[in-house]
C-alpha cells in the first residue's frame, strides 16, 4: 500500500545517494517538485534515466546531484539548448557527467521491458546509425525462428521512480489521464515508486480502461499541486511556455544559474513555498 | 502574393504529404508542413506524435511534442512506448516526416553532436525518435534550411540513417521502409539518384539560381537533368500557413516550437 506522506518524508526515506533514479513524464506531467526536493536534500551521485532531460534534470544536473545520465533527447522544448546538460557533458562543471545515449524506441522499449521483468529489450532499430559505436550497451540479438538481427538494450529498472498525476484516493490509487508518455511502464519498472498528486479525492471516478496505478503497486503518493510546473497537469494546469524561455538565459551561465537555485530551490522549505516565491518575483 | 524562401519551404514540404496517408510528425518545421497539409489538399492526413496522440489535429502549432491540445484534438492518445512498438515498429507510418541539424549527401542525419562525441564542439540534443522513425516510416522525408553548414560532406555523427554509404547499402542494412525520398529546403528540393541514392536537385524553388544552391550546399551537388521550378505558393496555401502562424502566437506568445 502506498503511504500517503509529504514529498519531503518521501525522499528522504525513498532515495538513496547512488541510487539510479526516473522522474519520468513526456513533456506533460513532468515530476519537477521532486527534482527541487533532491536538491534541498543534496542528494548525490544518482544515475538519472529520462528520455527527455528537460528542465528537471538541467536543474539535477547543474546542482550536482548526478553522476551518469542516461537519455534519449536533451532540449529545451520549443526553446533550445538545456545548458547545464551541455555544461557538464562539455566542460565536467560542476562534475564529469557519465552520459549513455539512446533512441526513444529504445528506451521506451527498455522501460516496458523493465516492467515485465525482464533482463532485456529487443527492438527493431540502429541499423546504419553511429549510436551503438558510442554506446557499448547497445548490442544485437538474433531471432531464434527468422535470423533476423535486432537491437538488444538493456531494461531500465529504476530504484525510484517519481512521476506526477491528476489525482489519488485516500487509499493511494493514481489515475493519470492524458499524454501518458512511459510513466505506467517506469512506474512498473522501480523498486519504489513515487507520485506526486495535484488533487487526493474519496473516490477517482476512473473510467473504464482507465490508466490506474493501484496502491500496492507504490510506495508513496505526496499531495503537491502543481507539482509539475512548468510542464502541466491536463485538466489543472496549462504549460508554461514562459517559463521554458525564462530559463534559457537563468542556465545558461554558472552563476546565474546557482543564484536561481539558491534563492529559489534551496531557499524555499517546499515546493508550495517555491511557488509562491516565484509568483511573488513574477508580480513585480 | 508575395512569400518569403521559409514559407516556400513549408508549402512545398506539405505537398508531398498525400491525403489520407498516415504521418509520424517530429515537432518543429516537420509539424508545421503536416499540420499546413491537413489544413489545405489533405484534411484527411492522420498525425501521429511520439509523445502517444494519434489523428492530432491541433488549430495551434503545438510548441512541444506533449503539448495538451494535441492530446484533446486526437482520435486516441496511446502510451509512447505503443507509438514506438505498434504503430511505427508495427509498419503502419506511411510517412515520416523529420527535422535536421545537418544531412549528407545520402540523406543521413545528424542530430547528437558537432565535432568529436567524446569531446563535441557542440553537443545537439540528440536521436529522439528519429532513428527508428528513418527506420521503420514506409518513407521519409526531410524539411530543413539550406547551408554550407546543415548540408555536409561528412557527417561527423549519423544519428539517423538515410541511404548509408549510397547504392543499395540501405538495403543491406535490412531497413523495412525505403528511407528518405525528399529533402524539402528553403531554396529547393532533393530527390535521390536512382542507383547511387545520392540527393540530387530535382526542383528549384522560383527565382532561386543554381549558384546559389551551389554556395549553400557543402558537398559537391548535382542537378538532375530534368530540373523543374517548384510552382509558387498559391493564396489559398499562404493563408492558410499565415492564419495558422498567426494562432499559434497569439496562444503561445512564440511561434512553432522547433524540437
Amino acid at each position: 500500500m502506498a503511504e500517503i506522506i509529504t514529498l519531503r518524508e518521501a525522499v528522504q526515506r525513498f532515495v538513496n545517494d547512488g541510487d539510479t533514479v526516473a522522474l519520468e513524464g513526456f513533456t506533460h506531467l513532468i515530476p519537477t517538485a521532486a527534482s527541487h526536493e533532491l536538491i534541498r536534500q543534496g542528494k548525490k551521485d544518482l544515475t538519472l534515466v529520462r528520455m527527455t532531460p528537460d528542465l528537471v534534470y538541467d536543474l539535477l544536473i547543474g546542482a550536482g546531484c548526478a553522476k551518469k545520465l542516461i537519455f534519449s533527447w536533451g532540449g529545451n522544448p520549443g526553446v533550445g539548448s538545456l545548458h547545464r546538460l551541455r555544461d557538464a557533458v562539455e566542460k565536467g562543471w560542476p562534475q564529469l557527467l557519465e552520459i549513455e545515449e539512446h533512441s526513444h524506441a529504445d528506451l521506451a522499449n527498455a522501460y516496458v521491458a523493465g516492467a515485465s521483468g525482464l533482463p532485456f529489450a529487443v527492438l527493431r532499430a540502429y541499423a546504419g546509425s553511429d549510436l551503438p559505436k558510442v554506446n557499448p550497451v547497445i548490442k544485437s540479438v538474433t531471432c531464434p525462428f527468422t535470423g533476423e538481427v535486432l537491437a538488444a538494450v538493456p531494461s531500465v529498472r529504476p530504484d525510484v521512480t517519481v512521476i506526477h498525476a491528476q489525482r489519488a484516493d485516500r487509499k493511494g490509487n493514481v489515475l493519470i489521464q492524458g499524454i501518458l508518455g512511459v510513466q505506467k511502464e517506469a512506474a512498473l519498472a522501480a523498486k519504489r515508486a513515487i507520485v506526486t498528486v495535484e488533487e487526493i479525492v474519496d473516490d477517482l471516478n476512473a473510467p473504464m480502461n482507465a490508466c490506474v496505478l493501484p496502491t500496492w503497486a507504490l510506495a508513496a503518493v505526496c499531495l503537491v499541486p502543481g507539482g509539475a510546473h512548468p510542464s502541466y497537469a491536463h485538466g489543472y494546469s496549462e504549460r508554461d511556455n514562459r517559463f521554458y524561455q525564462d530559463w534559457d538565459p537563468i542556465a545558461r551561465s554558472r552563476e546565474s544559474f546557482t543564484a536561481w537555485i539558491d534563492a529559489f530551490i534551496r531557499g524555499t522549505a517546499d515546493f508550495s513555498e517555491y511557488k509562491a516565491k516565484l509568483a511573488a518575483q513574477e508580480a513585480k | 502574393m508575395t512569400y518569403s524562401t521559409n514559407e516556400m519551404m513549408t508549402v512545398a514540404a506539405a505537398r508531398r504529404l498525400g491525403n489520407g496517408s498516415v504521418c509520424f510528425v517530429g515537432i518543429g518545421l516537420p509539424s508545421k508542413a503536416a499540420n499546413l497539409a491537413r489544413l489545405t489538399h489533405a484534411p484527411e492526413v492522420v498525425l501521429i506524435y511520439e509523445s502517444g496522440p494519434i489523428g492530432a489535429k491541433p488549430s495551434v502549432l503545438p510548441l512541444s511534442i506533449g503539448d495538451g491540445e494535441l492530446a484533446e484534438t486526437a482520435d486516441t492518445v496511446v502510451p509512447t512506448g505503443e507509438i514506438f512498438r505498434y504503430w511505427l515498429q508495427g509498419g503502419r507510418i506511411d510517412v515520416g516526416f523529420l527535422g535536421a541539424a545537418q544531412v549528407d549527401k545520402y540523406g543521413n542525419i545528424n542530430t547528437t553532436v558537432i565535432g568529436d562525441y567524446h569531446k563535441p564542439k557542440v553537443r545537439l540534443p540528440g536521436a529522439g525518435g528519429a532513428p527508428e522513425i528513418a527506420g521503420s516510416a514506409k518513407k521519409v522525408l526531410i524539411i530543413l534550411k539550406q547551408s554550407h553548414r546543415t548540408f555536409v560532406d561528412k557527417l561527423a555523427f549519423i544519428t539517423s540513417v538515410g541511404h548509408g554509404e549510397g547504392g543499395d547499402h540501405r538495403k543491406r542494412l535490412g531497413l523495412p521502409g525505403a528511407g528518405p525520398v525528399a529533402i524539402i529546403t528553403d531554396l529547393c528540393i532533393m530527390e535521390p539518384e536512382a542507383g547511387t541514392h545520392e540527393f540530387v536537385v530535382t526542383a528549384l524553388h522560383p527565382g532561386v539560381t543554381r549558384e546559389q544552391v551551389i554556395e549553400n550546399t557543402g558537398w559537391q551537388i548535382r542537378f538532375a537533368d530534368q530540373l523543374a521550378v517548384t510552382e509558387a505558393p498559391t493564396e489559398t496555401e499562404l493563408v492558410a500557413l499565415r492564419d495558422l502562424e498567426a494562432r499559434t502566437a497569439a496562444a503561445h506568445g512564440q511561434l512553432g516550437g522547433e524540437e
